[in-house]
């Protein structure tokens, strides 16, 4: 029969290994959430964000830069107002850096594509980005082509 | 509805048999008093319910691993999207499917274990013995496995947890060749820590303390012989599950 | 018909039950129950199967409340007594269950040190003395390592003894200790109640059918029967008691006043009835 220091013993480990295990699951097979470096908020307005959600990704070249962080209406523009964290590693994108809200794949989450500008100075936090492009929205689509191929019968 | 009508059995004894549940728990910890916490008792209920359940719990998240991954990936790649296999893995997992099959294993194994254990105590008089002798059956007996069972099953889902990952690895990296990267990262980039996975650990701290609840009280309330055993370790495990299924309705429900 | 024991010396009676009503559902265990058990010296508590023998430990110990009357121990009243103060109570005396109800999952040792480490402050290497004379006592000071299970049921049962004598109680309750004991446990048990007794100076109740044994380590018998006392006395006055139930008991009579046939119509009904 084990003794009772025995069993103290391996209970403890059993409790480590629980620990370790969950540690291991929350670094390598999550995203980190609040765990993750911190960042800089950037903001940006669009005039429909579509199915974009909070903590949707920020995309840069298809490399991961940061998150959603919230998506508000402005009242008085009527356009969306989304913030956005960027990775402390990422602080060379430049000013007139643009931002799109595109689909991954065809039924893909929607995420924020950021397109790289050429200017000397650097987004910081709290700036603002200018160039957006919203949300394609499937409807708006839809008419646009039947609009289209309606004028061209018309000739 | 009279006691002893045919609806007044079904629904006025459960009711009652809940009732008195919950006094019992109300009881135990009323008397729980911190300073006096039996740690080592607790230990050695970690051990007994918890590490001992280790063996049955790495087996079955292994195959849950395997047998998931097996399924979504033949639907999946079918749709283009067989690199979402790890993200449905992972989310299935972490949410759902590890606390509540852990928790139902381990009521089967140390929650029946449990209810045996006191229901003996309380057959060969032992429980009367430490009341004699002015010691608290509750603090000794009753506290300990609460509390151990609050520990041990967390640290149970997440080895099955893990273990289940390891499954799925091994059937999509190992046997359908899937890039390892890809399958880490997909799950990486998909999991929220806050809301998927903690998530989940919130549940299985409420399992935990619900099944060991359980197993105590239908271990107290067992009748001293051996077919009041018996009766009692069949009422935990089908109480618990039912009871595990329910509260995980409840939170899942609660927490999206 | 005298219900109370008349003092036969001068000792004073150190437990007492005075008029107590006990009722199990709608079955009256015990109806206007009075006993008197005197202080320091061994009384032997005995009476047919379902008498109440055990109802009465129980209510000594405060397990049971009657729904009448009172239960005193010493200058005690025990059925008033909640919590804290029961617990008090308790701690002086000290119970032999019947199968001794020794902790499966603690050594000997463990099982006899539990209540000085509950209750006492005293340290560890004080109380590992205490507990090897206590189990010394017994004669099981060889066995302090091994697990009840490793045991024979007389020697678990001695075990059980040394750990209710832990606190060195004022009072010592046996239940039934000499049932399904060999001749040599049952002898060793007989000896060590005396020597427990003497040593200790304590008042001891034996709850027990062994009416060959009472005369060997009793000071003093009471028989009970339907819920009251009905006879008490030494051992010897009882033997040679006129009293038909005391008479039955005693020389075991298969039959008397408490019957052998479980109360059921004439046979000769039963046999010729038609089924219907």
């Amino acid at each position: 029969m084990t003794s009772s220091h025995q069993i103290e013993f391996t209970a403890g480990l059993f409790l480590l290994l629980g620990i370790a295990a969950l540690v291991f699951l929350a670094l390598h097979a999550t995203d980190g959430g609040a765990l993750k470096d911190g960042g800089y908020r950037v903001v940006a307005e669009f005039s429909n964000v579509g199915g974009l959600k909070a903590r949707a990704n920020v995309s840069l070249g298809g490399v991961r830069v940061g998150s959603v962080e919230s998506i508000d209406l402005d009242p008085e523009t009527f356009s969306a107002r989304v913030v956005m964290v960027i990775g402390d590693r990422f602080r060379t994108l430049p000013e007139d850096t643009s931002a799109s809200i595109l689909t991954s794949g065809i039924l893909g989450d929607q995420y924020i594509g950021l397109e790289p500008g050429g200017a000397p100075d650097m987004l910081e936090d709290g700036d603002k980005i200018l160039i957006t492009q919203s949300a394609l929205v499937l409807e708006q689509l839809i008419s646009r082509f039947l609009f289209n191929s309606g004028g061209e019968q018309k000739k | 509805m009279t006691p002893s009508s045919l609806g007044g059995r079904l629904l006025a004894e459960p009711i009652r048999e809940f009732g008195r549940a919950g006094i019992f728990l109300v009881t135990a910890f009323a008397r729980m008093r911190f300073g006096r916490l039996q740690l080592g008792e607790i230990l050695r209920q970690v051990y007994f319910v918890g590490a001992r359940s280790l063996v049955i719990i790495v087996i079955c998240g292994f195959f849950v691993g395997l047998v998931l991954t097996l399924q979504t990936h033949d639907t999946l790649t079918r749709f283009g999207a067989g690199d979402a296999v790890s993200t449905v893995l992972a989310l299935s997992l972490f949410r759902e499917l590890a606390p509540v099959l852990t928790a139902i294993l381990f009521a089967g194994r140390a929650g029946t274990s449990i209810t045996a254990e006191i229901g003996l105590m309380k057959a060969t008089e032992q429980l009367d013995a430490l009341d004699l002798m002015a010691i608290d059956p509750m603090e000794r007996i009753v506290q300990p496995r609460l509390l151990a069972g609050v520990l041990a099953v967390p640290a149970l889902v997440m080895v099955f947890n893990v273990t289940a990952l390891l499954g799925g690895v091994f059937f999509s990296v190992y046997l359908m060749g899937s890039d390892p990267i890809v399958f880490w990262s997909k799950m990486q980039a998909s999991v929220e820590l806050g809301k998927d996975f903690m998530g989940g650990l919130l549940k299985s701290a409420v399992f935990g303390f619900l099944v060991s609840w359980l197993a105590v009280y239908f271990g107290w309330s067992a009748k001293p012989t051996s077919e009041g055993v018996a009766l009692a370790t069949t009422q935990t495990v089908i109480t618990s599950a039912i009871a595990v299924l329910l509260m995980d309705f409840v939170l899942t429900a609660f927490m999206l | 018909m005298p219900d109370t024991l008349a003092a036969s010396d001068s000792s004073a009676a150190a437990i007492r039950l005075d008029n107590v009503t006990l009722a199990r559902g709608d079955r009256a265990v015990l109806t206007g129950f009075s006993l008197a058990i005197p202080a320091g010296k061994v009384t032997a508590v005995m009476g047919p199967s379902g008498c109440g023998k055990t109802t009465v430990l129980k209510l000594i110990t405060g397990q049971l409340r009657p729904d009448k009357g009172q239960v005193w121990v010493g200058d005690i009243e025990v059925n008033r007594l909640r919590g804290a103060d029961l617990n008090a109570l308790r701690r002086d005396i000290g119970v032999l269950l019947q199968n001794g109800a020794l902790f499966t999952d603690l050594t000997c040792f463990d099982n006899v040190a539990l209540p000085l480490r509950e209750h006492t402050k005293l340290p560890e290497p004080l109380i590992r003395r205490l507990v090897l004379l206590k189990l010394q006592t017994v004669g099981l000071r060889g066995a302090a390592a091994l697990y009840p299970r490793e045991l024979s049921g007389g020697m678990n049962r001695r075990v059980a003894m040394a750990r209710a004598m832990a606190l060195d109680p004022a009072v010592m309750l046996y239940d039934e200790p000499f049932a399904g004991l060999d001749p040599i446990s049952l002898g060793a048990s007989v000896r060590l109640i005396r020597e427990i007794n003497g040593a200790l100076g304590i008042t001891s109740v034996v709850i027990t059918h062994d009416v060959a044994e009472v005369q060997k380590f009793a000071d003093h018998c009471c028989i009970i029967a339907e819920g009251r006392v009905v006879a008490s006395g030494t051992p010897d006055q009882l033997l040679d008691s006129d009293q038909e139930v005391v008479r039955q008991f005693m020389r075991g009579l298969p039959d008397g006043p408490v019957p052998f046939h479980f109360p059921a119509r004439p046979l000769a009904d039963e046999l010729l009835a038609e089924r219907a």
